[in-house]
């Protein structure tokens, strides 16, 4: 629970980027592809070069290991790696929820024995956004997250994220084209120019 | 028993193999034969010069002069670790981190041997100093060239992966293990096989030249598994220790993989 605060933040041609979003506030990021929105979010999460400040709940990004602040901000890339063989090797031990979350994507139990090169695009996209939830972070920053997905798995995605944001209180960023998914999932709404300017717009 | 001496003519001969090789070479189209020539060439007048050198150093065995060949032998092989490198790190780190862990272990390892196990007085004796060291730079060169450049080219392809890990929020030790653990192997590899074939498929070129030379077999292969030990305990810390090093660098205070740390090799 607690607000993700950016101040001043510049990574390559971005920015400075100023934004808060509240605990238990989803805000959408839209522009035109290239504008590095991808780079955005990995800057946030301090996994490449960048200057700025970031905080979560208070506590500043710079006095924690960088493992331990992408543990609270996670992260879902746009595209999923996956580094051993079986799904269920890149999760932790699961609970009944996180189970339950599984069930609402599609999958039941066995999915955690499947080779992860046997899954399709879509499959591996809603597993990384499980595996994500799996670790418990407490803050979201979504890449795209329902770019390859049919309808319905695009609307299973969103209300497990907004449930999650609403049991967790978390600050959400979503990265997304569609202007209807964005009207549906968030409250306020950005855009980030080709010049790195992120601007707010009307809905 | 005496060497038989080797005249020129008798080199020529042998070159005119290499040559035939380089011509059927180009013929295939491999684009190794200036390469196989160069190399040819370049094993000639080096071996000729460190001939001359060593006899020099052999007439007035003096430390400092010992030590400065030393030197010059780890220099080059440090920079040829660097350039055996599809991407190598830049700077300081690209010469440094071959040189430094060939220089710890080698050097450690050798100086150890010549005091406690050969015995030899003054321990820098030269006859016995710089052939073990050379064989020791020799074969450490390619193990540690062999370990960082599956380091640096398993980090390169694996990227998403290991930042899928950090994004995760693994440490950077984790999510490179796998590449380290493989990059270790691979530069221990030939040193295992080398041992394992010794003597049953391969006769070690040292123990076949102390045989040449008219040394009796049993001290030949006392010496040669002296050798063979000190290789593979000296590639394989060296191996590993540059990897270790290397592994580190290619993360950041911040635990961010920098590839842009790598520049492009020739090789």
């Amino acid at each position: 629970m607690g607000d993700l605060s950016i101040k001043q933040l510049r990574c390559h041609h971005i920015g400075p980027v100023d934004l808060d979003v509240a605990a238990g506030q989803c805000v959408s990021f839209a522009g035109p592809s290239g504008a590095g929105k991808s780079i955005l979010l990995k800057a946030i999460i301090d996994l490449i070069p960048n200057n700025g400040e970031v905080s979560f709940d208070v506590q500043s990004r710079k006095h924690m290991r960088a493992s331990q602040w992408r543990k609270q901000v996670g992260l879902l890339p746009a595209e999923s790696f996956w580094w051993c063989n079986r799904v269920g090797q890149h999760f932790p031990e699961l609970n009944e929820q996180q189970l339950d979350w599984f069930a609402q994507l599609g999958f039941d139990k066995q999915v955690l024995d499947w080779e992860v090169s046997r899954c399709s695009t879509g499959e591996r996209q809603r597993l990384a956004l499980l595996r994500l939830l799996c670790h418990g972070p407490k803050a979201l920053l979504l890449d795209e997250p329902t770019a390859n997905l049919d309808t319905t798995s695009t609307e299973k995605v969103e209300q497990i994220v907004i449930a999650y944001m609403k049991a967790q209180q978390c600050p959400v960023i979503w990265v997304s084209h569609d202007r209807s998914q964005n009207k549906r999932i968030a409250s306020q709404h950005y855009v980030l120019e080709q010049d790195g300017q992120l601007q707010r717009v009307a809905a | 028993m005496n060497v038989i001496p080797l005249s020129a003519f008798d080199l020529s001969v042998a070159a005119g193999l290499v040559v035939l090789l380089a011509i059927l070479s180009m013929a295939m189209q491999l684009g190794l034969g200036k390469q196989i020539i160069i190399a040819a060439v370049r094993t000639t007048v080096q071996l000729m010069l460190i001939g001359l050198v060593l006899k020099t150093l052999f007439d007035r065995a003096h430390m400092a002069w010992v030590i400065l060949l030393a030197i010059v032998m780890l220099s080059v092989a440090g920079y040829e670790v660097m350039a055996r490198q599809r991407r190598s790190f830049g700077g300081w780190w690209g010469y440094g981190l071959g040189t430094l862990s060939m220089f710890i272990s080698s050097f450690t390892i050798a100086v150890f041997v010549l005091i406690a196990v050969i015995n030899v007085e003054p321990w820098y004796t030269p006859q016995y100093a710089i052939p073990l060291l050379g064989m020791m730079l020799g074969n450490t060169m390619t193990g540690v060239a062999l370990s960082l450049d599956r380091l640096t080219s398993g980090a390169w392809e694996k990227r998403g992966i290991i930042e899928a890990q950090l994004i995760l929020g693994y440490e950077w030790r984790p999510a490179v293990s796998e590449i380290v653990r493989e990059s270790v192997r691979v530069g221990l590899m030939p040193m295992i096989n080398s041992m394992a074939a010794a003597g049953i498929v391969s006769l070690p070129g040292m123990m076949t030249g102390q045989i040449l030379g008219g040394s009796p077999p049993m001290e030949a292969v006392k010496y040669q598994i002296l050798i063979m030990f000190m290789i593979a305990a000296g590639t394989g810390f060296a191996s590993m220790g540059a990897t270790w090093l290397g592994a580190r660098h290619l993360f950041d205070e911040r635990q961010r993989l920098r590839l842009d740390r790598l520049k492009e090799g020739r090789a």
